[in-house]
């Protein structure tokens, strides 16, 4: 029962992470190369668009839901089981993620630098 | 260069993240709170330059980082299953830096070079420089 609970906060996790992060990176797509915006405009700018990008608003939040459950994950199950599951299963999702909703290209050398990063996090935070 | 500096200021930082995961309450957490801003922030400014699948595998070589202060300054014990971790780290982010990730960032992105690095990242980067607002593609 209580793996069951595990699992699922792991899994909350990875989702609210992996979804965060899409929406930060979409939100930095719209708001432009940085050092362009504040060569031209200034930090003010760079700053103010970023915090005005309702996908960064949604993406920080993403990230708190991430945290928290983080925190929950924790109170359930090891850190040795919860660290290295909840990040190497981001990267995974992460790529997947990117390829459907960022329209990133994901080629073959993308899948096989997710797969060996999460294969190594998994080893190393376990 | 630009980005090679965000990435090295975001391993670092990603470091923090974990200490502040496994000691909430302890007296650096101003400090660890003020490293996390500064991750938080460069690794917004590699969003705005690369592609998310490009940013995640180079920030985790923080894990790596982790590890080798873990063994040289801590003077931990790294078993060989941990450095095969970070070998495959290592390995992945050598990946997918080697290569045409390159050429999404913005200003090395010739318009003949990968079609979609070109349809998500230079047209908006312009579209900003020109003041209107983000193209959905």
């Amino acid at each position: 029962m209580k793996s069951l609970y595990t699992w699922s906060a792991i899994l909350a996790i990875v989702f609210a992470s992996v979804i965060g992060d899409v929406l930060l990176a979409r939100a930095m797509k719209q708001v432009g190369d940085v050092g362009a915006l504040w060569r031209r405009a200034g930090l003010g700018v760079v700053i103010g668009r970023t915090l005005g990008n309702p996908n960064f608003l949604f993406g920080v939040t993403a990230m708190a839901v991430a945290f928290f459950s983080l925190l929950f994950a924790l109170s359930w199950g090891d850190v040795s089981l919860v660290a290295p599951a909840a990040a190497s299963l981001t990267f995974i999702g992460n790529a997947v993620a990117a390829k459907i909703f960022l329209h990133e290209k994901v080629d073959r050398r993308r899948w096989i630098a997710a797969s060996l990063v999460a294969a190594g996090v998994a080893l190393l935070a376990g | 260069m630009l980005s090679h500096g965000m990435k090295q200021t975001g391993s670092i930082s990603l470091n923090h993240l974990q200490g502040v995961i496994f000691a909430v309450l302890n007296p650096w957490v101003a400090v660890g709170i003020l490293l996390l801003l500064a991750f938080f922030a460069t690794y917004m400014t590699a969003l705005s330059w690369a592609d998310l699948t490009y940013v995640l595998p180079a920030t985790s070589l923080g894990y790596v980082l982790l590890a080798l202060v873990a063994r040289f300054v801590l003077h931990e014990h790294v078993s060989p299953l941990r450095w095969l971790g970070i070998a495959l780290i290592t390995g992945g982010v050598g990946f997918v830096a080697g290569g045409p990730a390159l050429t999404t960032h913005p200003h090395t992105a010739a318009p003949v070079d990968e079609p979609c690095a070109v349809a998500a990242s230079p047209l908006l980067a312009k579209d900003a420089r020109n003041g209107a607002p983000g193209v959905e593609l």
